[in-house]
């Protein structure tokens, strides 16, 4: 039995009761950038909370509870990239161009007529007071295959060391190169199918 | 020299050096054909500065005001309320 006096103050008590009430858009917000399906969000939030719950006696009040409760999100939603993506990897990687489309020619590899970038005013928008632009960008994110998304969010949403991409991926360093380049491909090639 | 030739007009080489130089950075050689074929590639060049916006963008997406508009909904923050304080008055 553990008795109470010995436990030694803690910074910041911990307050699960009000959890829900200040954390839980939040949480919910971080999750749907990241993962871009609804209900897998909700689960992950869940999770997180019970979670959380199960490992009061580890939360030691050193970063806020915030912080907290989101690296152990972090975790899950990793967990999520890892499964999407498991077993897929070079399937994806090889087939994904036949459907997603090439963009430049064979031969001599330029830009193919109908694939050129083209000034459609991407970089005279304030992203901050767009609304619909970053609609847009979300929809052409949802559209890229699992990986792709998981190494593109992690590396550009959350500035991961690419070492660490890798290794929570489980992918080669050759193939994150790939993936970044084609990943920005697409979702530049999306943006502007839909935005001009 | 083949190789310089090889980049000056490959579209896809230079956009794949793009991507990776905003995250690392070139090798010496990489550097130089870059430049190379940006000095003549309009659409590339182009293409720089889309790719910069769009990180830029993907980067505050959380920052911005959908922080406000996406919330979940009453009905399951009071079912996880709920379980929580189950939790709670177990222990």
């Amino acid at each position: 039995m553990m008795n109470e006096q010995t436990i030694p103050p803690v910074h910041q008590p911990p307050d699960p009761k009000n959890w829900v009430a200040m954390y839980a858009d939040y949480l919910f917000a971080y999750t749907i950038t990241r993962i871009q399906d609804e209900e897998q969000a909700r689960d992950l939030v869940q999770e997180t909370f019970l979670a959380g719950l199960q490992g009061l006696q580890k939360y030691a009040g050193k970063s806020s509870e915030r912080t907290w409760l989101t690296g152990i999100l972090k975790n899950k939603i990793i967990d999520v990239y890892r499964k999407k993506s498991s077993g897929l990897k070079t399937q994806e990687i090889n087939t994904a161009d036949g459907e997603v489309l090439d963009f430049f020619n064979g031969t001599d590899g330029h830009w193919k007529q109908e694939h050129r970038p083209q000034n459609f005013g991407l970089n005279d928008f304030d992203p901050l007071a767009n609304k619909e632009l970053n609609q847009v960008l979300q929809r052409c994110m949802r559209k890229l295959p699992a990986l792709w998304l998981s190494v593109f969010t992690m590396k550009h949403m959350d500035d991961e060391e690419t070492d660490v991409v890798c290794a929570e991926l489980r992918i080669s360093s050759a193939n994150f190169w790939v993936i970044i380049h084609r990943a920005k491909l697409n979702l530049r090639a999306c943006l502007q199918k839909n935005w001009m | 020299m083949s190789d310089f030739k090889d980049i000056i007009y490959n579209c896809r080489q230079a956009t794949y050096l793009i991507e990776k130089r905003e995250l690392i950075k070139l090798t010496f050689k990489e550097q130089i054909e870059l430049r190379m074929h940006l000095v003549g590639c309009d659409m590339c060049k182009l293409y720089v500065k889309q790719s910069r916006k769009i990180n830029e963008m993907v980067k505050q997406l959380l920052k911005s005001d959908m922080r406000h508009t996406i919330r979940l909904d009453d009905d399951f923050k009071n079912a996880l309320q709920t379980q929580i304080d189950d939790q709670l008055n177990k222990n």
